[in-house]
């Protein structure tokens, strides 16, 4: 098991990530990062797992087909050629 | 951070009067967002496009008394949200029936493979056509509720308010669910991506 220390910083990588935790939390989290070789892998592979999925998430693109269906279920077809 | 969601703006008096070409610009905006989570929660590409086509029929129904207390966006996540699990579980109530709140469980049996640094993995394996589809894989073990706070939030990038008024939690409850759901996926990958590091750099043999 992760040391008792680690796993209650554990709760707060995920604010810290966002940007949204406590300052005072922040530097308490930054100083044990500084020792603490397993939670900076915490932190990398989490930051990395996030990355990963907007990369592949952002890259599913809806099928043109479906777009155009929906245009004409919407009585849109008129639009259809504008696409943004 | 995904801009798209957000940064197109509308004139909310052009749709309530049913402006048709806003309307169209509208669904241009959010269609492909909507039907990605659509397909993240159904996992069929037939139902996610009913969803789609449903939550435009309603929202263009609804509009005209739409009174912007939450972002368009926000408002058309929580009727495609809607749609999708009514769908859901009308398709397979007895999956939802066994979940729990899930990620809750200790999973200690691979630990070691958790604290592996894999970011030094060559872009072109972590995101190889294999490692994609585990991607697909894992973020689909995520029980639905952390799967969907996790994907508004880092993939479609919402904030964690719009998350919450788009799923109907609180702001608390986001954060804890967003959590579970980093450091599962986290978990996940590490076991995945720890495999590939082990057969780095020439090893092919079984």
């Amino acid at each position: 098991m992760p040391p008792k220390k680690c796993q209650a910083l554990l709760s707060q990588l995920s604010e810290y990530v966002d940007g949204s935790l406590d300052p005072r939390l922040c530097k308490v989290l930054e100083r044990h990062l500084k020792t603490c070789k397993n939670c900076r892998v915490v932190l990398n592979t989490m930051r990395k797992t996030i990355d990963l999925y907007r990369t592949v998430g952002e890259s599913e693109e809806m099928p043109s087909e479906v777009r155009e269906r929906l245009f004409h279920r919407l009585n849109l077809s008129e639009y259809l050629r504008k696409r943004p | 951070m995904n801009e798209s969601v957000s940064s197109p703006t509308f004139s909310l008096e052009a749709l309530r009067n049913g402006d048709r070409k806003e309307f169209a610009r509208l669904v241009d905006a959010f269609s492909t967002p909507i039907y990605r989570l659509a397909l993240r929660i159904l996992g069929d590409p037939q139902d996610a496009e009913d969803v789609l086509q449903e939550t435009f029929i309603r929202a263009l129904s609804a509009l005209p008394t739409f009174e912007g207390r939450s972002s368009l966006s926000t408002w058309l996540y929580r009727i495609a949200v809607n749609e999708a699990l009514m769908m859901l579980r009308r398709r397979k109530p007895e999956t939802l029936l066994n979940e729990n709140d899930g990620g809750d469980e200790e999973n200690s049996d691979n630990e070691s493979n958790y604290l592996v640094d894999w970011c030094c993995l060559p872009e072109e394996e972590l995101l190889s056509e294999e490692a994609r589809q585990f991607l697909d894989q894992a973020i689909a073990q995520l029980p639905e509720n952390l799967r969907l706070v996790f994907w508004l939030r880092d993939v479609e990038g919402l904030s964690i308010k719009e998350t919450a008024e788009a799923l109907g939690l609180s702001e608390t409850n986001v954060k804890t669910r967003l959590l579970r759901a980093r450091l599962r996926l986290r978990e996940l990958l590490s076991e995945y991506y720890y495999e590939r590091m082990g057969m780095r750099p020439e090893e092919d043999a079984p």
